[in-house]
């Protein structure tokens, strides 16, 4: 009896798994292939795929790595995406955190209105943003420039983050305000000494979420920028196989693991510390 | 070192709600006194009115001799204990100890040696390096205490710091709590819902209900003479039995039914009341098992049918019904069990429960049994009287 209730556990368990490998296969799948065609050559790309150029790579190649940056111009793009996604992310950790504590924990007359605001101007197409904003920057005399984008871009993170924060603020107990208080702190005390740093995690999970938006921007970047030397990465990138003959899937493919990698290495290392509530202990 | 005072407090929110009506209160330098009151009572409302924590809409609070109505927190030199402790989370034990030193300003090795003097009276010393997350729930319990204790306030304010922590644990701490509070001699206002702690702790208790003062005395004089139906609803476990009655036209005796018990002498000013409906009290405890005592004297007994008896070793509880009738008056609610919840009551819900059931607690050798008929011997002259339509104690010594 024993036996084969353990039996059927067993099997039990083992379906389980393989269908989470299975899963993990096919979600995986595209970022191996990606890897694999960034590690080719031009040659092998030419060749196509099968025979030789099979699941494996038969001959790995830092080349196209090396090709992105001396014959692609790649930097520029690159550091052009950094100082926009960290100068977006910048202002919105600033402003996202002043409305989400006001908007938490002020009494503000219709701050549900507010909030539903918020929410909505995140839902609010970007397509139909782009050509009111073009006029505006036209106007402006600031078309092909990523210092506009800094700004523009606060569309896709102040609402997210501020709600994000909002709701991290709402939960963090108002009593650990009050036991600051009445332990002798002012109100700006209370704030730095004991909220900021248990609202931490949140903020750190809102800067990754801004970082990671700023940064995969296309649909502004593409209509507001003309010259290769203001494109952010993400422009840069399609850009790669268009004056060839040929597409060099390996070079553009080489470009997304640069692109991607310090992210996913940047999630994986605060992963923990946005999961983990630093609230814990706190109360009962 | 200082003594509170509460005159004509109040509290209305925004949106109308009175929360505490005309509250006074004298907390005398060193005592120990609770606020005790079912849940919206108004008690912790009170409690975070004298921290600062929430504006007083009338009325003056003093500490010692300042008023301290405009005063932030930090300027009333006040300690306080939140419920849910609120250490902070990002701190280890010595620095939630030490928080609001530091704050001060005080030099550093003071800082250190005021915190391990408090974390060697709780007993936290091998703890203070550890977060509170780290800490079980009395010890979290403790590093509260300790923030409060370090600081020598003028005021401890404690809101329910028990209420978190297991039976055995909240035992504990009580008599804990309790002692650090003779200690360090500082006046407390200590809230909470639980009349134990309210009984075994307060060097006076004031009852609330509804944002108002109930009754404000030492325990034992709330026990024995509450001033209200309210406070003699809340007062006791098992709670007081009331009934309707009917006085007599010479005012020595109540009817209960068909039941009648003598009142003893030379209680005054019940002459408004001859002849009308009145509430009488009994406390569980002065009805007796009247088997083997002898014949009680006529007047000083009541029969009824036992529904239930719950042997508890020490005592026998036993649930009966008499014919008398349903309380209709204001400030009750009967508990018919042994075990009430101090929330259940005060919902102005007076009379809703039965009335006509008692309790009675007896000693352990009753024969008492379920099912039959009992009579029971009545201490008369701890009998309570209270006017229904008011909810007054009246006719006392």
């Amino acid at each position: 009896m024993t036996g084969r209730l353990r039996m059927r556990v067993v099997v039990r368990e083992t379906g389980f798994y393989l269908g989470v490998l299975v899963v993990i296969a096919i979600a995986l799948f595209p970022f191996y292939w990606i890897l694999r065609t960034s590690l080719e050559s031009d040659g092998q790309v030419a060749a196509g795929v099968g025979g030789k150029n099979g699941l494996l790579p038969s001959h790995l190649t830092l080349s196209s790595y090396v090709n992105d940056f001396t014959q692609q111009h790649f930097l520029t793009p690159l550091v052009n995406s950094i100082v926009v996604a960290l100068a977006t992310t910048f202002v919105t950790i600033i402003v996202a955190t002043l409305a989400g504590y006001a908007l938490a924990r002020l009494n503000i007359r219709g701050a549900g209105a507010i909030l539903g605001f918020v929410l909505l101007a995140g839902f609010f197409p970007v397509l139909a943003m782009i050509g009111p904003l073009f006029l505006l920057l036209k106007d402006l005399g600031m078309l092909n420039s990523i210092y506009p984008l800094i700004v523009i871009y606060l569309v896709y993170t102040l609402p997210i983050s501020t709600w994000l924060l909002r709701n991290f603020f709402a939960q963090i107990p108002r009593e650990l305000e009050e036991a600051a208080l009445v332990d002798g702190a002012t109100r700006l005390q209370a704030l730095v000494k004991v909220v900021a740093p248990v609202a931490v995690p949140g903020v750190f999970t809102a800067a990754i979420l801004s970082f990671i938006l700023a940064w995969n921007d296309f649909a502004f970047a593409v209509s507001f920028l003309e010259t290769p030397s203001h494109f952010t990465a993400p422009l840069s990138i399609v850009t790669f196989g268009q004056s060839q003959f040929q597409v060099f899937y390996n070079r553009i493919d080489a470009a997304v693991v640069i692109i991607s990698v310090p992210i996913a290495a940047l999630v994986l290392i605060l992963q923990r510390r946005i999961v983990s509530g630093l609230t814990a202990g706190s109360f009962r | 070192m200082a003594t509170v005072s509460l005159e004509g407090v109040s509290k209305t929110y925004p949106n109308g709600v009175r929360a505490v009506s005309g509250l006074d209160l004298e907390i005398a330098d060193g005592e120990f006194m609770v606020l005790v009151g079912p849940s919206g009572c108004g008690k912790t409302t009170a409690l975070r009115m004298v921290a600062g924590l929430e504006e007083i809409s009338e009325g003056t609070i003093r500490v010692g001799d300042r008023v301290v109505n405009e005063l932030s927190p930090r300027e009333r030199d006040v300690a306080m204990v939140f419920q849910n402790y609120a250490l902070y989370p990002h701190m280890t034990v010595a620095e939630n100890i030490g928080f609001a030193l530091r704050l001060a300003k005080m030099p550093k090795g003071e800082v250190r040696s005021k915190v391990e003097e408090a974390a060697a009276i709780l007993g936290l010393t091998e703890h203070l390096d550890r977060k509170p997350s780290q800490l079980s729930g009395g010890q979290r319990q403790r590093v509260a205490m300790g923030r409060a204790i370090v600081r020598e306030p003028a005021v401890f304010l404690m809101d329910e710091p028990l209420s978190n922590l297991d039976a055995k644990l909240r035992v504990q701490m009580r008599t804990e709590i309790a002692r650090i509070q003779r200690r360090v001699n500082v006046a407390t206002i200590y809230v909470t819902h639980d009349q134990t702690e309210a009984m075994t702790m307060g060097d006076r208790v004031a009852v609330l209900s509804a944002g108002t003062l109930q009754q404000c005395d030492v325990p034992q004089s709330l026990y024995d003479r509450p001033a209200n139906l309210f406070v003699a609803a809340f007062i006791g476990s098992p709670a007081m039995n009331l009934y309707e009655g009917i006085l007599s036209d010479g005012a020595d005796s109540v009817r209960l039914g068909e039941q009648c018990l003598s009142l003893p002498p030379g209680l005054t000013s019940l002459e408004a009341w001859r002849g009308s409906p009145v509430v009488v009290g009994v406390r569980p405890e002065n009805l007796h098992d009247a088997a083997g005592q002898g014949e009680p004297a006529p007047g000083r007994a009541l029969e009824g049918d036992v529904e239930l008896v719950e042997a508890l070793g020490s005592e026998r509880l036993v649930h009966f019904r008499l014919e008398a009738s349903r309380l209709h008056g204001v400030g009750v609610a009967g508990g018919a069990g042994s075990e009430r919840d101090a929330a259940d009551l005060g919902r102005g819900e007076l009379g809703a429960a039965a009335a006509s059931v008692g309790v009675a607690r007896v000693e352990p050798t009753s024969s008492i049994r379920g099912g039959e008929r009992a009579r029971f011997a009545v201490d008369v002259e701890r009998l309570h009287l209270f006017d229904p339509s008011s909810g007054q104690a009246i006719g006392r010594h």
